[in-house]
């Protein structure tokens, strides 16, 4: 288990190093354009290239790289170019918002999915099986973008419930959070519903399942002892994978409602070619994705014996 | 009926292959979510084929602005589901914006499945180094959340047809080639491929003759699923305003450009999300049910 642990763990920090390369070479192969965006278009030749080797830009690459990741590694992030403040600076209170969003969304969506695709596997072909199953599949069929913009019709411009954008600027307040929410859990759950419900089905029909009920226990027990256990292993890592889709899912909602989070700032960074708040964005977003898969796979090999002793 | 019609644009190699091909097309008859689905995809493809017969008017000619839905045009014509802000019909745009999609979407996933294929064929074959490399780096690219590779790739290359091609091919890949990957490691074991090594066939000719078309199964299912994920994709990054430049219709884009007054006009924006949303949604029942229906022989 601590082979494993120290493995997935090594995995992560190679995956996290290769990851900044790249972001490094990508996005920064180009000095000239850089003093550009932060000297302005009518700025001299001269003013430019000053810039650039007071920045370091003339430096060797492999020195260049070595200082990004020195400082990255402190929380020294660069300045935003557009904001004009050090990223962390802005990068820390957006990253706090998006993880409210978040636990809102898993908070509500967790429960909701699990106890329908429970439901449905639990009697696979039954009608609630099949209006759950066409039901998700319909829920995922609306992509974001469309489930945004039909939501804020209904609620926003039709029954006038709800506020239609969600940027806070008067403190924290939980109507402006409902749609966002909404939007992110509609997106997501009929996923997991489908995925506990294959997990569900395919206990059911397994031998020890079978012996429970033959052996008279209340269905009942054979469900909540015998059938839940094994068959929320599979959902776990679903639902840890899910984060991932979330950091996709946050920036369509972010940017639709105006709500200032982490998304929202990384969409912005790249239409005004922000090129430090972009890779420590992207970092940000690959380091989430990289952790929540590690905790994945070690919970799974933990939670199922099958794979932990062999 | 129509599930019929639809297997005859993939040309199959053989003739066998071929009735195969529709022989599970037909057993799609008995799952009624992937009949509809099939039917919703064949009713977009129809649309798309015979836009310029059935669009009313030209999908970039400036009309009447505003206008609600079964206005009619003084210079004859109805604007069945209204006009833009711009003053363009919305229907026609919706019918030529079913081109854009069904343009890109299938060649987007078409090059996906070309290096996917291609790497997982290498990776599960010839296992050894080539799958070490090939494995971490598309590991390496799973483990960005899918938007954000998306953004910073056309931040980067910046938005264009070309360029939405080359970000969906170099994110969709890797996760291809895992699926390839795995089925080839089941299937390079078998008897007939250790006959055609007997023979001293060449690597390629074992990988594309022999495995490929015994793991299509599994990667037809997919290919429908991965549609639908490229078609959102394309409407994301047109609701992003990363999408394809204007003023081509793209139903993503018309969505954007139009939702800031979805107050006064919910029309505007309605029924792109309608049209979008049923595609998306033919492509997963399709997928569900041809995965139901390969799961029961």
């Amino acid at each position: 288990m601590l082979i494993l642990i120290s493995k997935r763990i090594g995995f992560m920090i190679l995956t996290m190093l290769v990851v900044s390369v790249v972001l490094f070479l990508l996005l920064e192969y180009s000095p000239g354009s850089v003093a550009v965006k932060v000297l302005g278009p009518y700025s001299s030749e001269e003013a430019r290239q000053l810039w650039l080797e007071r920045h370091g830009y003339f430096e060797p690459l492999w020195y260049r790289y070595g200082t990004w990741l020195g400082n990255f590694m402190v929380g020294d992030f660069g300045d935003s170019v557009r904001f004009r403040v050090p990223v962390s600076e802005v990068l820390w209170p957006r990253l706090w918002n998006t993880a409210i969003l978040g636990f809102w969304t898993f908070a509500i969506m967790i429960p909701l999915s699990l106890i329908l695709g429970v439901l449905a596997g639990m009697r696979e072909g039954s009608r609630l099986d099949r209006i759950i199953s066409v039901g998700s599949i319909i829920t995922t069929s609306v992509p974001e973008f469309a489930s945004t913009v039909l939501l804020s019709a209904i609620f926003v411009y039709g029954l006038k419930w709800l506020p239609g954008t969600s940027s806070m600027t008067s403190g924290f307040d939980v109507m402006q959070l409902i749609l966002p929410v909404m939007v992110l859990i509609i997106y997501d759950f009929g996923y997991v519903a489908r995925m506990t419900r294959a997990s569900m089905a395919e206990v059911m029909t397994s031998h020890y399942i079978r012996t429970a009920i033959l052996k008279g226990l209340p269905y009942r027990q054979v469900i909540m002892k015998h059938a839940l256990r094994n068959a929320l292993i599979a959902p776990f890592t679903v639902i840890m994978l899910q984060i991932n889709w979330l950091l996709s899912g946050v920036i369509v909602v972010e940017f639709f409602f105006a709500y200032k989070g982490f998304g929202a700032l990384l969409l912005e960074a790249s239409l005004n070619q922000d090129l430090y708040v972009i890779e420590a964005c992207a970092m940000v977003a690959v380091f989430v994705a990289v952790t929540s898969q590690t905790i994945a796979d070690i919970g799974y090999t933990y939670l199922n014996p099958r794979i932990r002793f062999t | 009926m129509s599930n019929i019609v639809e297997t005859v644009t993939p040309a199959p190699t053989t003739g066998a292959a071929f009735m195969r091909a529709i022989k599970s097309f037909a057993l799609l008859r008995e799952s009624i979510p992937g009949m509809i689905g099939a039917g919703l995809v064949l009713f977009w493809v129809i649309v798309a084929i015979l836009a310029p017969l059935i669009a009313p008017f030209d999908p970039l000619a400036i009309l009447q602005p505003m206008a609600k839905p079964g206005t009619d045009f003084a210079q004859g014509g109805t604007f069945w589901l209204g006009t833009d802000h711009l003053g363009r019909d919305i229907l026609s745009r919706i019918i030529y914006g079913s081109q854009t999609v069904l343009f890109y979407a299938p060649l987007a996933t078409l090059c996906a499945y070309t290096f996917g294929i291609l790497m997982g064929l290498a990776a599960g074959y010839h296992l050894g180094w080539w799958d070490i490399i090939l494995s971490r780096v598309s590991d390496i690219i799973l483990s960005f959340p899918v938007l954000v590779l998306y953004i910073i790739i056309i931040a980067t290359i910046g938005s264009s047809g070309v360029n939405i091609i080359i970000a969906i091919t170099f994110a969709s890949a890797p996760g291809i080639m895992r699926i390839v990957r795995g089925l080839v490691l089941d299937l390079r074991n078998r008897d007939y491929v250790a006959a055609a090594q007997t023979r001293g066939e060449s690597a390629m000719y074992i990988m594309l003759v022999e495995i490929l078309p015994n793991a299509r199964g599994p990667l037809i299912v997919d290919a429908c699923l991965r549609l639908g994920y490229v078609i959102i994709t394309i409407g994301v990054l047109g609701f992003l305003g990363l999408g394809l430049p204007p003023p081509d219709p793209d139903w993503g884009g018309m969505i954007n450009e139009t939702r800031k007054m979805a107050m006064f006009f919910p029309h505007m924006t309605v029924f792109p999300v309608i049209a979008i949303s049923s595609l998306i949604l033919g492509f997963n029942l399709l997928a569900d049910g041809l995965r139901e229906v390969s799961l029961r022989d």
